[in-house]
């Protein structure tokens, strides 16, 4: 069981840095909500196809911009992407454990898992 | 604040069984959007695919701590179904969407009447053990300790070129479709590949999340996911999921099995519904 007792070391490592940043994500969105309840949504509503609500950011200078100013919708947007970004992270801690364990084969395999990722959120980003 | 609260308990519930069998919470949280509050189907999926990522995240820390999910089986699969999802996105349109709802809306029932022959059979959750080429090549038998029976169960697994064949075709759905993939592949290692339920269960939660980061980011900056609707869900489903994540382990197979059947059976019916263009 030598490889198995290898690989759950890896497993450990890979779970804390995961829960890092599963609750930093959960804390910038927590604290969006909290600002929410403050100071409200910090955007105007809009009026769309009818239907009423509120505006928010989408691109990063936007949100940036928003948190500057301290409004709740921009804070909750980057947590979003955060908790999004999440699986990436568990991907590539992925490769450094796989490389730890001296597993080439799966670095090798995880690496391909990670440039399709990159490419499947950068054709994301792009449309 | 009303629909804060209803969206964070929707979350939770949605994040714990989404934990337990190993899909996203999208068959939940879809219908009541739409259905209860109204809202345009757009912010529903973009709100779905918030629930998948914080039920694969959620759980998989705690499956990990637990040594519950095969991260070699993860990563193999997982190239299958993201060159599914991509090839899936950039197709669509070249093929009729409602043929293959019935195509997949009927591969799920028959699944559906697999998994009840399993659950049927005497001899109860039989694990395999044999030994495949592929497998040892690949190092992806595993073990892991079962809460519920009190036991250790080693595990090895076959029909390794079925199951990635498979989690293709669920990468391709879910691409085309813009159906969460989980059942599928769940179904993929448990029924084509005899992994065990639990592992197979924690395996999926690991890997809906990196399936569904992808197309997170098209929905995240064509604002289909809005932050009122995605915070609270967002929360609710890591504490359910976490909550879910620690439930199945003490669950056991049978009983995981039992709650997993009505629900492909019901995805089932209502995707090969959808493809002959009715909509439940």
């Amino acid at each position: 069981m030598q490889t198995h007792e290898e690989t759950r070391k890896v497993e450990v490592i890979i779970g804390k840095i995961l829960r890092i940043g599963v609750i930093t994500s959960a804390i910038v969105i927590l604290i969006g909500i909290g600002l929410y309840f403050m100071n409200g949504a910090g955007y105007q509503s809009v009026v769309k196809n009818g239907v009423t609500f509120i505006d928010f950011p989408k691109r990063f200078s936007d949100i940036f911009a928003g948190i500057a100013a301290g409004k709740s919708y921009a804070v909750i947007m980057l947590g979003v992407f955060l908790l999004i970004l999440t699986p990436v992270l568990r991907v590539v801690v992925s490769i450094y454990a796989f490389y730890k364990e001296k597993d080439t084969l799966y670095v090798v395999i995880t690496t391909i898992v990670l440039i399709i990722l990159m490419f499947a959120m950068f054709m994301g980003y792009r449309s | 604040m009303n629909s804060m609260l209803l969206l964070l308990v929707m979350g939770v519930a949605a994040g714990v069984l989404g934990a337990i069998l190993g899909i996203g919470g999208g068959m939940i949280i879809t219908p009541v959007l739409t259905i209860m509050m109204g809202l345009d189907i757009k912010y529903a999926i973009g709100a779905s695919i918030i629930s998948v990522i914080a039920t694969s995240s959620g759980s998989t820390i705690a499956y990990l701590k637990d040594d519950m999910l095969n991260l070699r089986v993860a990563m193999f699969l997982e190239i299958a179904t993201t060159v599914g999802a991509i090839m899936g996105a950039l197709l669509v349109g070249v093929f009729s969407p409602n043929f293959l709802y019935v195509l997949f809306g009927f591969f799920l029932l028959y699944s559906s009447y697999n998994m009840i022959r399993k659950l049927m059979d005497k001899k109860g959750e039989k694990v395999y053990t044999g030994h495949d080429p592929i497998v040892d090549k690949f190092k992806l038998s595993s073990t892991y300790y079962d809460k519920a029976e009190q036991k250790q169960i080693d595990y090895s697994m076959k029909n390794i070129p079925g199951g990635f064949i498979m989690m293709w075709a669920a990468g391709l759905a879910s691409g085309l479709l813009g159906i969460g993939s989980g059942a599928f592949k769940v179904i993929a290692m448990d029924t084509i590949m005899k992994m065990p339920l639990k592992p197979s269960s924690a395996t999926s939660n690991l890997m809906m999340g990196v399936t569904a980061a992808a197309s997170a980011t098209v929905y995240f900056f064509n604002g289909s996911i809005r932050p009122d609707i995605a915070a609270p869900l967002a929360i609710g489903v890591l504490v359910g999921a976490t909550i879910g994540a620690r439930l199945m382990q003490v669950m056991k197979p049978r009983i995981i099995r039992m709650i997993f059947i009505p629900i492909i059976l019901y995805m089932g019916v209502q995707m090969a519904l959808k493809g002959f263009g009715v909509n439940i």
